[in-house]
Formats: C-alpha cells, sequence, structure tokens
C-alpha cells in the first residue's frame, strides 16, 4: 500500500508552494481583479511558463518535460491554493489533455510542442447557454471545413490562440480545432462572478476548423477529455479548499470578542471540524482521481466523478463558511475570502455542474453493477 | 501511488488468509448470531483460543506477553482479511484492545503473569468500566468514589454504558479517591473481579429493543490495594492510555450504506429518481472518501507514522449517513417500510433495524459533538472549551 505521491513529486509540490507564495501573492491576483483591461497576470504566467510546468505531463517528443499526471495533479493544487490568475487549467487541462487523447500524429506535433513552451494558449469552447450540455442541443455548425455559432462563456477565450470547439456537423456532433487568429473568429470580453479569470464570448463566421478525432464522436470524446480535466481541477479546488480552513482558523484564534479568541466557541469549532471533515474526503477522493488518471485504470469515469463532487463541495462549503467565521471582516472587498468563493463557483461549473457529475457518478455505479 | 502490498505485506496476507480458511467460514449476513448469545460466547471464546495458538492474537504485542511481535500494518492486514469471514471477536475487542493492554503499562509483573494469558487464550472476558450517568462525555467528572480500609479499597457507586459487563471476568474500573483536589487529579484506576459480591450488573432496554449495554452498581465492594493500576490520584493519566489504545482498534462497517440502498432501489423501481441518485452520490463519495482515508493512514503506518484522527471522521460521517441512507429507505417504501418484521419487510428489515441503532452509533465512543471537538483542539489548534470546574476541587462543584 502507497496511497500517498513519492518524495519527488513532495519535492516539486514543496519547491511550487515556495514560489507561488512568494511569486504570486494576493497582491498579484488582484492586479488582475482591480483593472478591467487584465485577462491575467503576466508576470506570473511568464514564469510558470519558463519552469516548464505546462509540459509536466507532456512527453518530452513533444517537447514536455515528460513528467507525468501525478505532477500535473500536485501543481495543479498549488495552484488552486494561490487562486493563480492564469490561463493554465485552460491549456494543459483541456487543450493539451484532448490533444494527448485524440489528435492525430501531426496535430500533437504541431501544436504540443507550443502549449509546452507557452507559444500557444489553449481553450475549449462548449458552452451555447445555460444548463448541461447536451447531444442535440448545440447549434454551432461544422461544414465544409469551417464552422459558424457562438460560444459562451469561453475561460480564457480572450487570452487563447487556438480553441477546441464543439460543433454540430452531418454525423452528429464533434469536435474541432480552431486557430482563433485566423478569419472568421470574433470575440469579445464578457464579465463573470469570477473576474481574475478571464471569459469571453467568441463567434465564429465561417472560421477555418479541423477536426480532432473522428467525426460524429464529439460527445464521447467530450467526456473522455472531462473526466481527466475533472481530477486536475479537483486538486485546484483541493487547494482553494485547504487555504479556506487554514484562512479561518487562524482567523479564529486571533480574533477576540467576548472576552476570548472566537475558535474557543463549540460554533466556530464545529464549522472548522466539519470543513476539515469535507477537506479530507475530497482529498482522499481527488487522490484516487489521481492514481485512475495516471494508471490509465478502467475507474477512472467513476474516480474522476467522485473526485469532482467531493472537490466541489469541500470548496463551496470552505468558502462560504470563510466569509462567515470572518464576519463583517469576510465581506469586505479589501479581504481575500470573496476571491475564494469566487473561484469556488468557477472551478465548481467548469467542465459541468455537480449535479452533471453527480449523474455521471450514479451511471457509473449503475453500469458497473449490471 | 498504488494499492498493492509489498512484497513482506503479500507474505503477510497469504499467511493470515490461510490460516483464516482453514479454520472459519466465509462471510455469510446473519450466520454470526444465530445460535444465541450463549452460543456466540463460547464460540468467541474458541476462535481467540486458535488465533492465540497461531500466533495471530494481538500481532502488534511484543512475543514475551504472547503477542506475534508484528508491525501496526500486519494488525491492520489481519483486521481486514479477518473481516472477511464469520469471526466471532466481538468480546475480546475491549478487553484485549483497551484494558489488557493498560493491565501492561500499569501492571505488576504479578499482574501480567496473572490476566495477560488467559485473557490472550481466550479464557477471560473484561469490560471498561469508565462511564457514569453523570460522566459521559465528561468522564472526569465520575462519582463512584473508593475509601481506603487497612490493605483494601471499598467501591461504591454506579457505572453505565458498560458493554459485555454480563459476560465478563474482570474489569478496568476508574474511581475517585480524593474529592479534595480538582477532578482529574482524585482519580485512581483498579482491576475489579466482575464476579465477586456487591457487583451487581443489570442490563440496559436501549431504545433499539436490544441490550448490549449495562449498568453496574457496586456495593461495599472490596480491591485489595495491590489491584491498583498506577499511583492513587493517577487514574486520569491511565484512563488516556486506554482511550488512545481505542484510537487503532480498526472498525467495520457499521451497517448498511449506499450499495444496499442502491440494490434496494433498482429493486423497487426508484433508482431513476432524480432527487435520489444526488443523495445516493453524496453517499458514494463519503464512503469513498473515508475508505481511501484509511488507505492514507494505511501508508502512514507502514512508514512508521502514527495514527491521526481519521477515525473521528469515519464515525462523524458513517453514522449520520447510515441513520439518513435508513431514513430514505424507509421513506421509499412508504407506508409499509414501518415494518419490522424480518419476513414482510424488504432487505430483511435491515434498513429499520439500523434505523433505530443509528442514534447510538452517533454516541457511543464519543458523540458527534466531542469529535469536533477533537478534531477542532487536536488538528486545528482551537482554543480548549472553557472549563468552570479546571481549578475547582472536585467536592466544591458538587
Amino acid at each position: 500500500m502507497n496511497f500517498d505521491f513519492s518524495d519527488d513529486q513532495k519535492f516539486l509540490r514543496d519547491e511550487a508552494r515556495k514560489f507561488l507564495e512568494a511569486q504570486c501573492t494576493s497582491a498579484h491576483v488582484r492586479e488582475v481583479l482591480d483593472d478591467d483591461s487584465k485577462s491575467h497576470n503576466e508576470g506570473v504566467w511568464k514564469q510558470i511558463i519558463e519552469m516548464g510546468w505546462l509540459g509536466a505531463a507532456i512527453p518530452e517528443e513533444y517537447g514536455g518535460l515528460g513528467l507525468g499526471m501525478l505532477e500535473l495533479c500536485v501543481i495543479a493544487e498549488e495552484l488552486g491554493r494561490v487562486l493563480a490568475p492564469v490561463p493554465f487549467g485552460s491549456s494543459a487541462y483541456f487543450f493539451a489533455e484532448a490533444l494527448k487523447l485524440a489528435g492525430s500524429e501531426d496535430q500533437k506535433q504541431a501544436l504540443l510542442p507550443k502549449v509546452a513552451d507557452g507559444s500557444l494558449v489553449g481553450c475549449i469552447a462548449i458552452s451555447e447557454g445555460p444548463g448541461e450540455i447536451k447531444a442535440g442541443n448545440i447549434a454551432t455548425r461544422l461544414k465544409d471545413g469551417s464552422i459558424t455559432g457562438k460560444k459562451i462563456p469561453v475561460t480564457d477565450g480572450d487570452i487563447a490562440s487556438h480553441a477546441i470547439v464543439l460543433v454540430k456537423d452531418g454525423s452528429g456532433e464533434s469536435l474541432v480545432i480552431v486557430d482563433l487568429n485566423e478569419s472568421g473568429v470574433s470575440r469579445e470580453p464578457i464579465k463573470t462572478l469570477e473576474p481574475t479569470r478571464s471569459h469571453a464570448t467568441i463567434s465564429f463566421d465561417g472560421a477555418k476548423a479541423e477536426l480532432l478525432g473522428e467525426a460524429g464522436n464529439g460527445m464521447a470524446l467530450l467526456d473522455q477529455i472531462n473526466d481527466r480535466a475533472a481530477v486536475l481541477i479537483a486538486f485546484e479546488q483541493l487547494g482553494g479548499a485547504s487555504r479556506c480552513l487554514e484562512m479561518a482558523n487562524a482567523y479564529a484564534k486571533e480574533r477576540v470578542a467576548f472576552g476570548r479568541a472566537i475558535g474557543g466557541n463549540q460554533a466556530i469549532k464545529h464549522k472548522l471540524a466539519d470543513m476539515y471533515v469535507k477537506n479530507e474526503v475530497a482529498r482522499s477522493n481527488a487522490y484516487y482521481g489521481a492514481w485512475a488518471l495516471s494508471s490509465n485504470a478502467a475507474e477512472l469515469p467513476e474516480a474522476a466523478a467522485a473526485a469532482r463532487v467531493a472537490a466541489s463541495e469541500a470548496f463551496w462549503f470552505a468558502s462560504k463558511e470563510n466569509i462567515q467565521t470572518h464576519g463583517g471582516m469576510g465581506f469586505t472587498w479589501e479581504v481575500d475570502c470573496h476571491l475564494f468563493y469566487r473561484r469556488a463557483k468557477l472551478l465548481s461549473v467548469q467542465a459541468g455542474s455537480p449535479a452533471v457529475w453527480k449523474e455521471k457518478l450514479v451511471s457509473a455505479l449503475e453500469a458497473k453493477n449490471d | 501511488m498504488d494499492f498493492n502490498d509489498t512484497a513482506e505485506e503479500a507474505e503477510f496476507r497469504a499467511e493470515a488468509q490461510a490460516f483464516l480458511s482453514q479454520h472459519l467460514n466465509a462471510k455469510t449476513p446473519g450466520a454470526l448470531r444465530s445460535g444465541g448469545r450463549e452460543d456466540f460466547l463460547a464460540r468467541a471464546k474458541a476462535w481467540q483460543k486458535t488465533k492465540a495458538e497461531g500466533g495471530f492474537a494481538q500481532i502488534t504485542w511484543p512475543k514475551e506477553m504472547g503477542g506475534r511481535g508484528g508491525t501496526v500494518m500486519q494488525q491492520v492486514i489481519w483486521g481486514q482479511e479477518e473481516a472477511k469471514f464469520d469471526a466471532p471477536t466481538g468480546p475480546f475487542a475491549i478487553g484485549l484492545g483497551m484494558c489488557v493492554p493498560t493491565v501492561i503499562a500499569f501492571g505488576s509483573d504479578e499482574h501480567k503473569k496473572r490476566y495477560v494469558q488467559k485473557a490472550l487464550m481466550g479464557e477471560e472476558v473484561w469490560c471498561q468500566l469508565f462511564s457514569e450517568p453523570a460522566a459521559g462525555s465528561d468522564v472526569a467528572g465520575l462519582k463512584t468514589k473508593a475509601v481506603k480500609d487497612g490493605d483494601e479499597w471499598v467501591i461504591n457507586g454506579q457505572k453505565v454504558w458498560t458493554s459485555g459487563a454480563h459476560y465478563s471476568d474482570f474489569g478496568i474500573l476508574l474511581v475517585r479517591t480524593d474529592p479534595n483536589v480538582p477532578k482529574h487529579k482524585g482519580l485512581t484506576m483498579f482491576i475489579v473481579d466482575m464476579k465477586q459480591q456487591g457487583v451487581d450488573v443489570r442490563p440496559i432496554h436501549q431504545a433499539s429493543g436490544g441490550s448490549e449495554f449495562n449498568e453496574v452498581y457496586f456495593t461495599d465492594v472490596r480491591i485489595p490495594d495491590s489491584d491498583r493500576l498506577g499511583e492513587p490520584g493517577m487514574g486520569w493519566k491511565v484512563a488516556l492510555v486506554t482511550l488512545m489504545n481505542e484510537r487503532l482498534a480498526v472498525g467495520g462497517s457499521p451497517g448498511p450504506d449506499w450499495k444496499e440502498i442502491m440494490d434496494y432501489a433498482r429493486s423497487a423501481g426508484t433508482l431513476s429518481d432524480q432527487a435520489f441518485r444526488a443523495k445516493l452520490a453524496d453517499w458514494y463519495v463519503a464512503a469513498q472518501g473515508y475508505k481511501l482515508t484509511k488507505f492514507r493512514t494505511q501508508t502512514a503506518l507502514s512508514r512508521g507514522e502514527t495514527p491521526g484522527p481519521e477515525n473521528a471522521i469515519g464515525k462523524i460521517i458513517n453514522a449520520n449517513h447510515l441513520q439518513d441512507i435508513c431514513n430514505s429507505a424507509i421513506e421509499m417504501q412508504d407506508h409499509f417500510g414501518l415494518i419490522v418484521d424480518k419476513d414482510e419487510a424488504p432487505s430483511d428489515a435491515i434498513f429499520q433495524e439500523s434505523f433505530m441503532w443509528a442514534p447510538g452509533l452517533r454516541i457511543a465512543g464519543g458523540t458527534d459533538e466531542i469529535l469536533k471537538n477533537i478534531i477542532a483542539e487536536r488538528v486545528l489548534g482551537l482554543p480548549q472549551d472553557v472549563r468552570v470546574d479546571k481549578d475547582k476541587t472536585f467536592a466544591e462543584m458538587n
């Protein structure tokens, strides 16, 4: 039994934490928050690129570091702890993993090295309206190698140079790769609950598109991409949830009311104990997801869903109760609590809401039992 | 990251499996309890003897105490394998898990010679006499008193919630020997012969209908001073060692979980209900979270680290979800869900039975509230609860 990260992976985590605590502080996050014209923190992004983290799980033959998925999980947790205001997940969890999964040899050779060296920022464009994304309600059309339609919102859609887009064609739904700097593409930034991560509306009007994987296989492929991204996002959520508990814990020890630290009151103690229990449940499920992801286990769909459901619940609970523990201070713009509350919501609806993942989980359990 | 045993662990597991399958039947629901309480105790004693003779009783104990001199990880593996069989272990869990280790830690050489081997071989059963009617979560507030009379102590008072007192031969007994000091400082621990005069064991009729626990009354019970464990007034320290050993005890599943209710919902045709499916996902994630947290603990144990507070997590999650799952299953059966007759009720009435047992699970071994305090104080380092009796003598407070 070795249900833990290796010493090398823990070393990577410690180094990443040290770096991010110094170079990606709340002030760096707030530079993006307070300036509508900023889509991300360029300084932080540049340093992350230089360290090669984007290529952590990209094989060396495609210009990556060739480490592995567990290493990418470790990095994801640390990025989540500091609310990194960079398009890392869009490029590394979605775009690169989709290419690794379904890209042709030519596509991998052309695009993966650019993801790894940061010269290409990728994103995924699937949403067109409220509610779960389902086969049959996709309006964006692929015809004769070009697409027409509108995707909203697209996380990092205004920073990215390439997008994977879910489209409808003669054979059903398909995924395509689009160069966003080519003609037929227009984008508009859109305001969201989470201003430290940029979002855009992308309109396609006869934009050139290249199939990713087989035509008509879009929904199945998207499921697989989401399973992989879900585990990585779960680690980001876990990092954020852990930070919320640390913040609430520190404040509960320091803030005095009625002649004693508020953390001496059971109402606060039990709230923090509940956070701890949810975070541990999330951590254990995330580790299982990491194992399934890194070993290409058949259990990946249910492991990813469980990781995602547990992490969404943990981060949501920790972020709201962190504000509550801080009292009035927690509701001010100056204190960071709301940044975590915002990020918790972004991460819980990206790649499918908790309700979607709960349904995926139960379906997987049903299928297993038949 | 992997779930496989190391070579040494695999070797031990194979050895344990071979021994178990040679002596026991694979688990079949209900088989263990058929034949009544007396028969169960006899089978438990016989299995304990077999285990001891085979070198699998008390794996972490040193060899000179009759143990195996093995690792905590081996104990965990043994627990996992033994749980796959109909192993009647219940009557010895408290004695060998908590009481006898306390005797080993604080008893004299005579005590060890007299008690350890007989307990290990299943010849004598032990119970733990700490809780009292007015001292549950606040154990140190207990009132049963011992007064010194020559070379003996005279005990008067009442204990409660004593598991297995009705079939126990000996117990470890925590009593007040000095009321004129703060409550934690006036306690002393003794070994008590449960079959002697003045010890009156009365079963408690529980809300669930069963009687696993007892009240124990002490009327002028005499204990020789030589059966004292630790110095007079040091009883709390001794008790903490007993309670710490409780943490190492590996608990089994408390009752029906997500799998049972999913199976039931499928057979009842209600598995397609969206609200139910969302709850089912939550139960699965929590159960899986606890199971995987134990794997993380085992990893730490295999590296020689000490176990953390994960048992507190497990009890908070499992007991609550058990209650919730049973409640849902009964509501799914609508009016019919009231029936507890095993011949009529679905799934042999396991949901109804556990529904009545679940409230007790949330209390026994530390209430949810006490366990949350433990997490808050010991893991998160938050300030202790206000204790107004801390600096006052026990007599002043009572």
